[in-house]
């Protein structure tokens, strides 16, 4: 029995805007020391992977420990590519943006591996279920630069008409499902296209893709129920990258330890990994895109990252976290360990770096330009009035007729 | 029943058996299931005790022990994982057809019907589609208390990309779903529960009249489909028009019947897309309208009805359009027929509307 009345709890991050970074929370094992179990392993055995974090890349750009991934030097490259072409994409379009060629953007800064090196693990007849911080999934798979950026323009061009928010890409043809913009709402379709595809007897497997916040939604919670029930091949993936906005990550998660050991109940095998260490990343998916395909149903794999820049261009994080944070993040930056590694392979160097990079905005800009050759939000080339009657469903039933009569387009 | 078997679509699309055979609302939107099923393998069925037993009104029965555990089967009691895989799979290529149990629990899931099903066609460009049916039983007169007598159609026909369907019979129940499942957009399909084993009129202190005793229970055996969008005049009449749906379409011909009063009553049969055609020419005849639905009467889709026939008829108005329609209170357990615009309160309308001028 206790005297002490009933006491409300509202988690707290380790610091805020005038503090120190405080990240000693993130317990960061060793590169190399968290094991490697074959692929169909029971879930039971495993349970300790949802709290611990695989790592490949040391911290002297070193590939240690048995989840060190069949890419040879060549491979590496590309994955450097993309990540620089992403790195360089987000500069740009932020800059549009504020140049107001365009109402919105959202940078991937600090995450460039997460979607980058997944893409790669993924084959070309699966399907993501994006959100919108995985343009890596689009660039690494080869995805129209010009297109995309039509598509933040908003243009005459725009694949999707002008009538999604800026980075709401879409394309099947790329394994890249329409994004919604309401949160974590496609984490249980990419369930069901699973399913269908089991259904069908194919050989495809779909990803769902969810930030830390996001999984506090119901969709997430009915996604593991389905996935467990009719053991999806699916693999589910959260981004935790600290920060939902202004909310840190303890708010979603509650006392559960990790987002991965949300998986645990439900007999599905989760991993946490770190999401800067493109080995690590591109591991860990092709272990679970594996289980996926030999019919061994759902993993959960939680990311451990941070998004090193504001939430979108509507978002200044220095109202609700330390300015300086992302200094102090201990898993580095995703790009500079790559190089890092590259280097100590003797595949790259500091001056083939700065071709690549000088190389890569000169792309970037030539997109820029076609992209705006076309049209931004409020100059140039846009898409048609009649559009907007297009497509709400196959055919224009007579009221939307009636109304597209009225609009005068 | 005068007239009933009038109605305005000519285009009934027929492949196979012509034979015809009794059946009630059930055991037609089971044969829409069965026929859709082995027609096309894209079909599959699914929702709460929808597969080993059959579903709780019985109209998967045996589907599962017919087509196998991939075509039909249960489902975790989670309505937004039911729809919102079912978005899903329809993207991947199948033709899911689910049932939430109660449309009343279907709430959970319309973040999944209203931003995702509906939107997917739209925000994609025609790149994804999400050709999918949601079954939902509706409407009250089984003293199912608040949570199972709920007719939430307007929460549809607000919603631009979805179409939304309400049969009113055994025939139209197979024509309209399997048109629904052929559909290539969402289809929210909604069916009067108090309609499944008999036209109910609104006279509850009656026996129940089975559906073999009404001529619309003659259903074909085979594959048909009806047009989505074209409403059905179920009794012909010259002094006023009633539009109504689902169970309310029983409810207005008794009380035409019972007061004398030459009604014209239209079974809308799809809210949308809409009739408005056969609406307008009704009124234009009649001069005199009234809009009749179980659902509550404030924003319902009697609201849109209503307006639409003020700007398309009104020069044609001998009197002001009235409204019959459930209260604006939730829907009370002792008190059901205290709620239901039976046919009293309809009779009372028509003879209201004919004095006015």
């Amino acid at each position: 029995m206790t005297d002490q009345p009933l006491r409300f709890h509202v988690p707290e991050p380790a610091s805020r805007p005038g503090g120190r970074p405080d990240f000693s929370n993130v317990v960061i094992p060793e590169a190399g020391s968290v094991r490697r179990p074959p692929v169909d392993i029971d879930p039971k055995e495993i349970r300790d992977l949802a709290y611990s974090i695989i790592r490949v890349l040391d911290r002297e750009g070193q590939a240690v420990g048995p989840w060190v991934p069949d890419l040879d030097g060549d491979a590496l490259i590309r994955g450097m590519r993309h990540m620089m072409t992403l790195r360089a994409f987000d500069a740009r379009m932020q800059m549009a943006q504020r140049q107001g060629k365009t109402s919105f953007y959202m940078q991937h800064t600090g995450e460039e591996a997460v979607s980058c090196a997944f893409r790669i693990a993924l084959g070309p007849e699966d399907m993501n279920f994006p959100t919108y911080r995985q343009a890596g999934l689009l660039i690494a798979h080869d995805y129209p630069l010009v297109d995309m950026m039509c598509q933040i323009y908003s243009n005459e061009r725009d694949p999707i008409k002008g009538r999604q928010l800026p980075v709401m890409y879409s394309s099947k043809a790329h394994g890249f499902f329409s994004i919604s913009g309401n949160l974590a709402t496609q984490f249980v379709q990419a369930v069901g296209w699973a399913m269908a595809s089991a259904i069908k007897g194919d050989r495809r497997i779909a990803a769902a893709w969810v930030g830390d916040g996001s999984t506090a939604e119901s969709d997430f919670h009915a996604a593991l129920v389905f996935a467990s029930t009719y053991k999806a091949p699916v693999v589910l993936n959260v981004v935790n990258n600290q920060w939902a906005i202004s909310t840190f990550q303890g708010i979603a998660r509650g006392g559960s330890g990790t987002f991965a050991a949300r998986g645990l109940g439900f007999g599905i095998p989760a991993l946490r990994v770190d999401g800067n260490d493109y080995l690590a990343t591109y591991a860990v998916a092709q272990w679970a895109i594996e289980r996926a395909r030999r019919n061994l149903g759902p993993t959960l794999v939680e990311y451990v990252t941070y998004r090193a820049g504001a939430h979108s261009t509507s978002d200044d994080p220095s109202a609700y976290r330390p300015k300086h944070e992302s200094e102090g993040w201990p898993l580095g930056d995703p790009l500079i360990r790559l190089k890092q590694h590259l280097i100590a392979l003797g595949a790259w160097t500091e001056e083939r770096h700065k071709q690549a990079e000088a190389e890569i905005l000169a792309t970037v800009i030539a997109a820029q330009k076609e992209a705006e050759g076309h049209g931004t939000l409020h100059s140039g080339g846009k898409p048609s009035a009649r559009d907007i009657f297009e497509d709400v469903y196959a055919e224009l039933p007579p009221h939307l007729r009636r109304q597209r009569q009225q609009s005068g387009v | 029943m005068p007239n009933c078997l009038r109605t305005c679509a000519g285009s009934v699309s027929r492949a196979g058996s012509d034979a015809m055979a009794r059946m009630t609302m059930i055991e037609a939107i089971r044969s829409a299931l069965d026929v859709s099923m082995g027609r096309d393998e894209n079909v599959v069925v699914y929702g709460e005790d929808v597969g080993f037993f059959g579903g709780v009104f019985r109209c998967t029965h045996g589907l599962q022990q017919k087509y196998g555990v991939n075509r039909c089967f249960d489902a975790p009691i989670n309505e937004l994982g039911i729809v919102g895989t079912a978005v899903g799979m329809a993207a991947y290529g199948l033709r899911p057809c689910v049932e939430i149990q109660f449309a009343d629990y279907m709430y959970p899931a319309y973040d999944q019907i209203v931003s995702e099903a509906a939107r997917l066609r739209y925000r994609s460009a025609g790149d994804f589609t999400c050709p999918l049916v949601i079954r939902m039983p509706t409407g009250g007169g089984i003293f199912g208390g608040q949570t199972h007598s709920q007719s939430p159609e307007a929460l549809f026909t607000h919603v631009s990309g979805l179409k939304t369907v309400v049969p009113s019979n055994p025939h139209d129940a197979k024509g309209l779903l399997i048109a629904a499942i052929e559909d290539p957009d969402p289809v929210i399909f909604l069916e009067p529960k108090r309609l499944y084993n008999g036209p109910f009129d609104g006279h509850h202190d009656r026996p129940v009249t089975p559906w073999s005793k009404h001529e619309l229970s003659e259903v074909p055996d085979g594959h048909f489909a009806l047009p989505l969008g074209k409403a059905a005049i179920r009794r012909e009449g010259a002094s006023v028009t009633i539009i109504a749906y689902g169970t309310m379409v029983h409810v207005a011909e008794a009380a035409a019947e019972e007061t004398g009063i030459d009604a014209e009553v239209i079974d809308l049969r799809s809210l949308l897309p809409l009739d408005l055609d056969t609406i307008v020419a009704s009124v234009r005849k009649t001069g005199r309208c009234i809009v009749l639905h179980e659902a509550t009467l404030t924003s319902g889709f009697g609201a849109e009805l209503t307006a639409l026939v003020q700007e398309h008829c009104f020069y044609h108005l001998e009197a002001p359009i009235m409204r019959v329609a459930g209260w604006d209170t939730p829907y009370p357990h002792a008190q059901e027929w205290a709620y239901f615009p039976g046919p009293a309160r309809v009779g009372a309308a028509l003879r209201e509307i004919m004095e006015s001028r």
